[in-house]
């Protein structure tokens, strides 16, 4: 009964709210505004090839910029490489050793002196791309997390040393989480005999996509494991460790699931459906590992941005605390979110892990039947 | 938004890149050491308990044992107690033996004196009487020396008489 009352008192308010707003502002504006954040957010979501922290626009009209260039690493025949100032955040052209680069929506095209962008029949740019290897804001996020890590984790490795096998420091809080993916992620799933050899990648991979995402969330706001490049990269690793530790039972299981169940000619008709399931099965679980990661970090990253929008777009006594108030409601699940695709990517990559070191005991079995 | 498009090669090269050396220095430098090291602790911890466990038992075992040092002890001064109350008595048993042994002898010693003594009291007396009768005699010789005859008839009537018994 509570609950219904407070979802009607919400969906009054939601009413409300948009009845002000409507009556405040007029549609054009409104509408600017609104492509403006929708411009914001698609920014924001992208790679970028410096570390701005904010901008804003001075009254006079100028966009201004506080943050730090990055290097640019071009190949186009040869290798380019510059400062990503010389963009001025795409409003000039880069000029380097007489070619010329254009920064279009976050992507980097070679143009002509004049800088013109060309456009196919679908509106798509038709200029070359070339090979692009900067160090973009994202591989910054990558390096620091990266040196986080190993700083922190060398210093909880060296405490055991030095403090006769007692955590100590501030590395001691990740202590438990480490126990925590040894004794409940990787034994159960890999088994007490093989799961140290599978322990380093299982740790490095939930520590850097837990940081990462916290980072995200962070005013930085780097949305690292929400580019779907990052994530097809750390799939790939599972998926590279996963068939190259095979054991032949695992292979045996994918090419021969039936085993000795029934004879050779009677497996070949079920054979023709099994096997292409079973192979397509092994690119399949990576490939959801990729998904889940960019699909979930990047929804958090667009609902958060649009609440906070909201704010902008509502900009009444009513509607802006409120999408603050969901702003911080969602930033919260954001949290937790951060750390249950972390912890389910490495369950998962575990589990994948547990499937390529399976080993039967034939003879066991042999007897049991 | 083209997912394929957004994929950006540079990203992806260096987020492998730096991926796998993140991994590979972890390994080595933090996550190797780190297991290793809560591993022992936990084998330690883990040996600690198996031989608090066992020097529980220990002790259970020595109090057992002293428990039964304790019951042979006393067995052993009871029967320690038994056998000093028997030798007593058997000391006192031989002691009133002997004592009897002793008696008896001085008994019978007592008795062959009191014989020889009895002997000789005899013969004293013998001698005495002798004497006595000798003592007599002379004082009847001395008397009747005046008639011989009846003198010596009597002295041969009276020694008749006196024969020794």
């Amino acid at each position: 009964m509570q609950r219904k009352i407070t979802v009607k008192t919400i969906t009054l308010l939601l009413c409300l709210v948009s009845f002000v707003s409507f009556g405040k502002n007029d549609d054009a504006a409104k509408g600017d505004k609104k492509s403006e954040i929708k411009e914001y957010i698609q920014h924001h979501l992208k790679d970028s090839y410096d570390f701005s922290l904010f901008s804003y626009t001075t009254d006079s009209g100028e966009h201004k910029y506080i943050g730090a260039p990055l290097p640019v690493i071009l190949w186009d025949n040869g290798l380019k490489v510059f400062s990503s100032s010389n963009f001025h955040h795409g409003e000039t052209l880069a000029e380097v050793d007489g070619d010329y680069y254009k920064l279009y929506h976050s992507k980097i095209y070679k143009t002509d002196a004049q800088g013109t962008i060309n456009y196919d029949e679908d509106h798509h740019p038709t200029n070359v791309k070339p090979l692009d290897f900067s160090i973009t804001k994202s591989v910054v996020m990558i390096i620091i997390t990266g040196l986080l890590m190993f700083f922190l984790f060398r210093g909880l490795a060296k405490s055991y040393a030095t403090n006769g096998g007692i955590a100590k420091g501030f590395g001691r809080f990740f202590e438990p989480i480490v126990l925590y993916i040894r004794d409940d992620i990787a034994i159960p799933n890999i088994g007490e005999k093989k799961y140290m050899k599978y322990m380093p990648f299982l740790l490095t991979v939930f520590f850097f996509i837990w940081f990462l995402n916290i980072f995200g969330l962070t005013p930085l706001g780097v949305n690292v494991t929400g580019n779907i490049a990052v994530t097809a990269s750390l799939a790939i690793l599972t998926f590279l460790l996963t068939n190259l530790t095979g054991t032949s039972d695992y292979w045996k299981h994918i090419f021969d699931p039936l085993g000795d169940s029934m004879p050779w000619y009677a497996k070949i008709p079920l054979y023709i459906i099994l096997i292409p399931i079973e192979v397509l099965g092994i690119f399949i679980k990576p490939f959801s590992l990729l998904i889940r990661l960019y699909a979930n970090m990047q929804a958090g990253h667009i609902v958060l941005m649009s609440l906070i929008g909201l704010m902008f777009i509502f900009k009444s006594w009513l509607g802006s605390p409120l999408s603050f108030g969901l702003a911080f409601a969602i930033s919260l699940i954001e949290i937790l979110v951060a750390l249950l695709q972390a912890y389910i990517f490495t369950m998962l990559s575990a589990l994948y892990f547990g499937f390529a070191a399976e080993e039967h005991d034939h003879s066991e079995e042999a007897h049991s039947h | 938004m083209n997912l394929l498009e957004d994929f950006s090669i540079g990203l992806f090269f260096w987020q492998t890149l730096l991926f796998v050396f993140l991994l590979l220095l972890l390994k080595k430098y933090a996550w190797k050491p780190m297991l290793t090291a809560v591993n022992d602790r936990e084998e330690g911890i883990r040996n600690a308990l198996d031989s608090a466990e066992k020097a529980k038992l220990e002790m259970q075992n020595l109090q057992a044992d002293n428990q039964k040092l304790l019951k042979e002890a006393r067995a052993e001064r009871e029967s320690m107690l038994k056998e000093a109350r028997e030798i007593k008595n058997k000391m006192i048993e031989d002691a009133k033996d002997q004592a009897k042994e002793e008696a008896n002898k001085l008994v019978v010693q007592a008795q062959a004196s009191i014989q020889s003594e009895k002997k000789a009291a005899i013969a004293e007396l013998k001698s005495q009487v002798a004497n006595l009768s000798i003592e007599i005699a002379e004082k009847v010789v001395r008397e009747e020396l005046s008639n011989k005859d009846k003198q010596i008839k009597l002295v041969e009537s009276m020694l008749g008489e006196a024969t020794l018994n």
